[in-house]
């Protein structure tokens, strides 16, 4: 054990900024992270124990004590939940013999939920020790567990039926399916080769000034969210001083319904690769990383090869397609599981070895950003993107979507329709078309832009996708009549931002779960109007945190009050202001009560 | 050294280029209240209560620069409640029972309290179990009265420059832990510094507590941020 502890710490030249790394690499291997474990260390990197367990403890997926030979992460996101859950998590725990949160006494099987894996459109779904298992029936349960109590390895647990496309790959070997349901002209025109990009520059001569002009001639903007123009980021990094300079691929796509980015990377993971190298070239970064989100664990041994392969064929090293002085590496940082870890300079904090909490702005990460160096951060998608408009010029990419948001849009939709999937359209679509398009019948409500985005009624389903109107990253959730709306989403997104929470500041970490509380007091029926208001008075309050995570926690319900009050109003109808309802006077005696009898 | 002017509240004020906006308001007799901040050591932006509106943006006072002609409103009514709800969230969101507390009197977040005329907290109480660390050889950790603004971990260190303080987990369990190894031979000094530096009670020097009696400290006899405000 302490070979292998060793041997991995030196792995990483004893680098504190690899403690993530250290962190995976370990427990991967021995399971946990023990006492003692930390201590070691702590020792070898020359820092206080404490400080590697503030790491450890912010990370969903580390912990300091055995989950089990088999742990089992099932999902516990909006999605999964409108597949009868309840059955899965029934079946697990009577064939596991220990409830949720627990290890089985023989210490064989961890049963442990967590948020969106990414695989809303094949739901219910579990990761176990690293590999992801879909579409989970009673049945299928059943058979799984009875397989760990026989000894089988986790691939004789897979089975031999692989998902399509890249997925079945001899290193990744995936139960996951694509679901790509409409490919667009852009990302999944199926007509990339790669090394266009590189070659298109050598062709024609470009500088690294003439791509960050074709990229701002473009329009392009971020496809994470934000929408933030790529060519002025690029542009200021490029002007930023400090050196190397660092491109990260945001891969960590924690928005719960969004799972575009895993679906980008099993099938164009060079189109990916090769677009941090053009931003490489362009802002005169030496080194990319790709910080790919823990629950993506069972693709690593096929990106490591891609990278490799793209290394022998001189798309990446040192003096790239020929042209000396252009040198770029790229490796991939695993996270461990924490949504908050998506937004840049959490995500900038995480690779450096440290707990993912956002940094104050400015400086940003462009002037100051991975280990101090300027740094850009951009999303998966806006990085193939760029590849495509080097290959085939910026006129030709303002030809497709609408006058203010051109190109193309991968959606991750998921929830109440016959076709969930991969859907890459133009920008400019409405609601309405792509409800059609997916086969959704009877819908209430749809979640767009996933629990930060807005949720929205019928009356607005005519609205377009578009930066200038419904702007999204990219994941649509559809809700049909027969869900609860309250109780089964609104509620569920609220545990969410409660759990994800950095915690730094004030309004954020307190008003998370104080949110839930009084939502939860709504759903059950013994909250009043005044409660109500109260929900929408935090709104200005929230606004005032930090980072993107704490301003966007109240969305669900907010959105919901105002484009769903009815719900609400149903729920407090009658309900008097002078007493309160949620009062339990039996359960607040109880401990007198109780006191008294003895 | 380049002077700048800004504005406050439409008050003109005048500061070296590049302080903290806090402290350039505090030389031109203007209090932002803060709380998560403390003098000389790296603001972190945390609680919250300083943000102004930087020319209609919200902003905290304690990590940003004073730059030329910096226009900032503080004392608005927005900004008023929006900084008496973060002191009425941290009452709520902890265990703070000010009578029996060590440091009472010269509590920040008491006389913020004060100051912003708290009664009863419009947030729910969520009472949380939280534990008392009475086993360090200098210090006490009262986690019930922490508010996690961090000082302690970015201010105290040991000889060697190693930190005592870190964060443990995230969230609405956020704590902070102290090293057992680091903090079991600290100078009686640093752990002085620690409990002055912590704007609550949550890290008392052991058999030093009230060394002087409730009813004579710094907020029973003038209210916070009135030795800035002219
Ligand atoms: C809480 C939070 C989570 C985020 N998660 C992601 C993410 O998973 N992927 C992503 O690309 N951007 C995410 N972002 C946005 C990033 O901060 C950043 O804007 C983006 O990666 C920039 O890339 P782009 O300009 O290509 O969009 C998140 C932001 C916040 C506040
Ligand atoms: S807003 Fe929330 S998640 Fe973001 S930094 Fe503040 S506490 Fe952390
Ligand atoms: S004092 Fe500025 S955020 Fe706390």
């Amino acid at each position: 054990m302490g070979e292998t502890v060793h041997a991995i710490i030196r792995n990483y030249n004893g680098d504190p900024t690899r403690l993530m790394d250290i962190l995976i690499d370990i427990q991967s291997q021995l399971g946990y992270l023990s006492e003692w474990t930390i201590e070691q260390i702590a020792k070898s990197l020359d820092i206080p124990k404490i400080d590697v367990e503030q790491t450890v403890s912010f990370y969903h997926f580390f912990t300091k004590e055995p989950r089990g030979k088999y742990t089992v992460y099932l999902n516990n996101s909006v999605v999964t939940g409108f597949y009868k859950v309840d059955e899965i998590v029934k079946t697990f725990e009577k064939e596991a013999g220990c409830s949720f949160g627990r290890v089985s006494p023989d210490g064989l099987i961890g049963l442990f939920s967590t948020a969106c894996i990414g695989m809303s459109d094949q739901e219910p779904a579990a990761i176990i020790n690293e590999q992801v298992f879909t579409r989970l029936t009673p049945d299928k349960v059943k058979t799984l567990i009875a397989g760990m109590k026989d000894g089988k390895t986790i691939e004789q647990l897979k089975g031999s039926s692989y998902g399509d496309g890249q997925n079945a790959n001899p290193l990744m070997k995936a139960t996951v399916k694509n679901h790509i349901r409409k490919k667009g002209e852009v990302i999944f025109s199926g007509d990339y080769t790669a090394g266009d990009a590189l070659r298109k520059i050598k062709s024609a001569k470009m500088s690294s000034n003439d791509v960050i002009d074709i990229v701002k001639k473009s329009s392009v903007r971020g496809r994470g969210g934000a929408g933030f123009p790529t060519g002025m980021k690029w542009e200021v990094a490029r002007k930023a001083q400090g050196e190397p300079k660092y491109i990260f691929c945001n891969a960590d796509e924690g928005e719960p319904g969004t799972f575009k980015d895993r679906v980008i990377l099993t099938e164009e993971p060079k189109l990916v690769f090769e677009g941090m190298t053009i931003a490489g070239y362009a802002v005169g970064a030496r080194y990319g990383i790709l910080y790919l989100r823990n629950e993506y664990m069972y693709m690593k041994k096929y990106l490591v090869s891609i990278l490799q392969d793209m290394e022998r064929d001189n798309l990446l090293g040192t003096a790239i397609g020929g042209k000396n002085g252009f040198n770029f590496d790229i490796r991939i940082q695993f996270g461990g599981g924490a949504y908050v870890c998506g937004e840049e300079s959490a995500l900038i904090e995480s690779a450096e070895g440290k707990r993912g909490e956002p940094r104050d702005r400015p400086p940003f990460p462009v002037e100051k950003g991975y280990l101090q160096k300027p740094t850009v951060v951009n999303n998966v998608e806006t990085l193939c993107t760029v590849v495509k408009i080097i290959t085939k010029g910026h006129e030709w990419y303002n030809t497709i979507g609408t006058r203010e948001s051109r190109g193309t849009k991968v959606l991750s939709i998921s929830g109440d329709c016959e076709e969930p999937g991969i859907y890459e359209i133009p920008w400019g679509f409405s609601v309405n078309d792509i409800l059609k398009m997916t086969g959704a019948r009877d819908v209430q409500a749809v979640q767009v832009g996933g629990p930060s985005g807005s949720c929205i009624a019928a009356n607005e389903f005519g609205r377009t996708l578009a930066y200038e109107d419904l702007a999204t990253g990219g994941s649509l959730i559809i809700i049909g009549k027969n869900r609860d709306l309250l109780k089964d989403v609104v509620l569920n997104f609220a545990e969410f931002f409660r759990e994800e929470s950095c915690g730094s500041c004030v309004p954020c970490r307190a008003l998370t779960g104080m949110s839930k509380l009084v939502m939860e007091k709504i759903v059950s029926g013994k909250a009043t109007v005044s409660d109500i208001d109260r929900l929408v008075s935090w709104a200005p309050i929230m606004k005032k945190n930090r980072c993107g995570l704490g301003q966007t926690a109240l969305n669900p319900i907010l959105t919901t009050i105002k484009n769903f009050r009815h719900l609400y109003d149903e729920k407090v109808k009658g309900n008097s202001e002078i007493i309160n309802p949620a009062f339990n006077l039996a359960a607040a005696t109880a401990d007198y009560e109780a006191a008294v009898k003895n | 050294m380049a002077f700048v002017k800004f504005i406050v509240d439409g008050k003109e004020c005048m500061s070296e280029e590049g302080k903290q906006l806090v402290e350039a308001a505090k030389e031109n007799n203007i209090y932002i209240p803060t709380l998560c901040n403390y003098p000389g050591i790296p603001p972190k932006g945390s609680c919250r209560i300083c943000t102004v509106l930087i020319s209609g943006r919200p902003a905290t006072a304690c990590t940003t620069k004073v730059t030329e002609g910096m226009d900032i409103q503080s004392a608005v009514p927005e900004l008023e409640s929006f900084r008496k709800s973060v002191v009425e969230i941290l009452f709520a969101e902890g265990n703070h029972f000010c009578p029996s507390c060590e440091k009472s009197g010269n509590c920040e977040l008491q006389a913020l309290g004060y100051k912003y005329t708290m009664m009863v907290p419009d947030f729910p109480y969520m009472f949380p179990k939280r534990e008392v660390e009475a086993w360090h050889p200098k210090l006490l950790k009262d986690h019930n009265r922490c508010i996690l603004c961090k000082r302690c971990i970015r201010g105290i260190h040991n000889n060697d420059g190693k930190t005592l303080f870190a964060y443990g987990k995230r969230g609405d369990k956020l704590l902070i832990n102290i090293d057992p190894e680091t903090s079991k031979d600290i100078s009686d000094e640093l752990a002085q510094q620690a409990m002055d530096m912590c704007p609550v009670g949550a890290i008392i020097r052991k058999e030093k507590g009230f060394a002087v009696p409730i009813g004579r400290r710094k907020y029973d006899k003038m209210p916070i941020g009135s030795d800035v405000e002219e």
